[in-house]
């Protein structure tokens, strides 16, 4: 893929982006399946994610948002692509080694209840991030109970608290403070609000930027919920059966949306506005199967332009070069892609 | 809102409703339930008391539990001093009853707690692992669990001779494909969690994740299923005695002393059911102990 920085081994300063995904692939063997079946869960992602920025991952369940950020995280080892962390490669002889990278980059899931140890006090699960990376226990308590604080729990109350006799709120910044505390300097976030009531949703999402602006975070935001990513994210990437399909700045993907999906996606939307109706045509059905995706433009059996060239030939998305760029994967945008829409 | 203060942002919660105050640790709490559940302590108590008895046996037998005796021969309660009768050989019952909690409670738990290291460990290694490594040590414990336990420990035994260790070395490997069983179900269970994809993603090796994360939740049902594996494990011994493996007469032993006052049923029915009386208490004693210790123990409870 092209367009990304020029030299990828150039570390650190502002312009370095801290992380750059370069066709990303994973697929799993389907259990029971024959030897070829395989589910392309993420099947040539390249996005960069820019310093102190906050990029929203959106797209329809079963996408691939989940794997790819266990990707970045290498929970799950990667098939093909590249990971370059604020310029050095991941896991490359030369570059830096998963432990390093997962000093820097942590997790919040969604789950708030499983994602924490149910037999530990809460500030014991914030304390094992520094205490794996060196910390003495008390010193490591400490920096968790610290945490605890910048989170809005009182570590004298919750402190000793187990998982079960939190609400759902409660967990959920127990989560973020246990990403927090070995100081990572990116924070992905799967689905880490959706779970929660709208009124605490709102204060979690609050305190995500709170703490952004306070630790100079970049955040990863997967989402389902197309508001939240709106009001959260600086740009929005958004994936359709394990790709990307539309790349660009917040404001330009909702205000301008470039591909069908992407429109479909905003269509889905309850308006609040009779007179700001979506006209475009929802989308029907469930997603294809990912493990023997469409030929061509994955969208094309569920796309309202679709023409003999989507099924043909796959869509490449334009390259893109830095915050502002706004760009999609569909051949009505690619002159000469033979597409009856496209610009000539 | 104190404990925001440091945020630049004022973030407040809804949810933040003023908690009961809870200052105890972990075992002090464990400690305070413990002390308000009568139940456990009484039946703690008798456990104590027979481990005890099975200790200071040399002081507290009123008879030698080997001297026979033609004349006392299966003589009633009370009997000339023998305050639960005689046997079938006229040896004091009492004696040998107290004697007998010696082999019995080591039998009981000599080989289930070695069934616990070893099968646990298993278990714990299995469940983590997953894939190969843990279908090469489950189908190795099926081919144990394919025999009926009696006739395995039967068996083993057998095949090692008899004696009171090979009697419990044949129970440990009757005990360990059950228990690692067990340990690789909860440790299985554990392990698809997300909390150890975060552990695993703050950078913990995986020795560090299995002692800290997935240990503690495997201890409760491991120790459930150890604590009701007592009871059978002093049963199946006393069928290994009762065949001539495990402990040889004349060596006092509930189980053994189960199975040859058997003969006697019908002339001293009394003193045929003490033995079995001395293993129906030991058993859900220990059963209802663990119990008790595990609620105390469950932070969840």
């Amino acid at each position: 893929m092209s367009g990304v920085a020029a030299d990828v081994h150039d570390v650190g300063g502002p312009a370095q982006p801290l992380l750059i995904a370069r066709d990303l692939f994973k697929h799993f063997h389907v259990r029971g399946g024959s030897k070829s079946a395989r589910v392309r869960a993420v099947d040539g992602v390249s996005f960069t994610l820019f310093k102190g920025e906050t990029l929203g991952v959106v797209g329809e369940s079963g996408c691939g948002k989940s794997t790819l950020a266990r990707l970045l995280l290498h929970l799950v080892t990667r098939d093909g692509g590249e990971l370059i962390f604020d310029g050095e490669p991941v896991g490359a002889p030369h570059g830096i080694t998963v432990a390093a990278l997962r000093r820097h980059v942590q997790m919040v899931f969604q789950d708030s209840y499983s994602s924490l140890n149910p037999r530990m006090p809460v500030q014991d699960s914030v304390a094992f991030g520094p205490f794996v990376h060196g910390r003495r226990k008390p010193d490591a308590r400490r920096a968790a109970r610290d945490m605890l604080v910048k989170v809005g729990l009182n570590p004298d109350l919750f402190g000793q608290r187990y998982p079960h006799e939190l609400s759902g709120g409660q967990k959920q910044r127990v989560n973020i403070a246990r990403a927090l505390a070995i100081e990572p300097r990116m924070v992905i976030l799967d689905e880490a609000v959706s779970a929660l009531d709208k009124s605490i949703e709102a204060q979690v999402l609050n305190l995500l930027r709170a703490l952004k602006a306070q630790f100079n975070l970049t955040y990863l935001f997967i989402s389902h919920d197309l508001n939240v990513v709106r009001y959260v994210s600086d740009r929005v990437l958004v994936m359709y059966l394990g790709r990307v399909v539309e790349l660009g700045p917040s404001e330009d993907i909702f205000t301008r949306p470039l591909h069908p999906y992407t429109r479909a996606l905003l269509g889905s939307r309850p308006s609040m506005d009779p007179a700001n109706r979506i006209e475009e045509p929802p989308i029907t059905g469930d997603p294809p199967s990912p493990i023997d995706p469409p030929s061509g433009c994955r969208f094309h059996t569920r796309c309202p332009f679709a023409e003999d060239v989507c099924a043909a030939k796959s869509p490449e998305l334009g390259a893109w070069l830095d915050r502002g760029s706004h760009v999609a994967a569909c051949h009505m945008l690619d002159a000469g892609s033979g597409h009856s829409v496209a610009p000539a | 809102m104190s404990q925001t203060a440091s945020l630049p942002v004022r973030v407040r919660f809804d949810d933040d409703a003023p908690p009961a105050l809870r200052v105890r640790g972990y075992w002090s709490s464990v400690g305070y339930r413990l002390r308000h559940d009568p139940a456990t302590l009484f039946f703690g108590l008798v456990v104590l008391l027979i481990v005890l008895a099975a200790i200071f046996a040399p002081l507290l037998a009123p008879f030698d539990p080997y001297k026979e005796s033609v004349v006392l021969r299966l003589k009633p309660f009370g009997y000339r001093g023998h305050p639960l009768g005689t046997d079938e050989l006229g040896r004091d019952l009492l004696s040998r009853l107290i004697y007998g909690g010696r082999s019995s409670l080591l039998m009981g738990l000599v080989p289930v707690c070695i069934a616990v290291v070893l099968g646990g460990t298993l278990g714990v290694i299995g469940g983590f692992a997953g894939r190969r490594v843990n279908a090469a040590i489950m189908r190795t414990m099926d081919v144990f669990y394919a025999f009926p336990s009696v006739l395995l420990a039967v068996a083993i035994s057998g095949a090692m001779g008899g004696g009171m260790a090979n009697g419990m070395a044949a129970l440990a490997l009757v005990f360990i494909p059950a228990m690692c069983r067990v340990a690789e179900t909860a440790t299985a269970q554990v392990r698809s969690l997300d909390f150890i994809e975060a552990a695993r993603a703050t950078g913990a090796g995986t020795f560090t994740i299995v002692r800290y994360h997935v240990l503690g939740n495997v201890l409760g049902p491991v120790f459930i299923y150890a604590s009701s594996l007592v009871s059978v494990s002093i049963l199946l011994a006393s069928g290994l005695s009762f065949l001539g493996l495990g402990v040889k007469p004349p060596t006092p032993d509930w189980g053994l002393m189960l199975s040859t006052l058997r003969q006697s049923i019908y002339v001293a029915p009394l003193s045929c059911a003490l033995p079995g009386a001395a293993i129906f208490v030991t058993s859900i004693c220990f059963n209802l102990v663990s119990d008790g210790i595990r609620s105390a123990m469950d932070v969840r409870l």
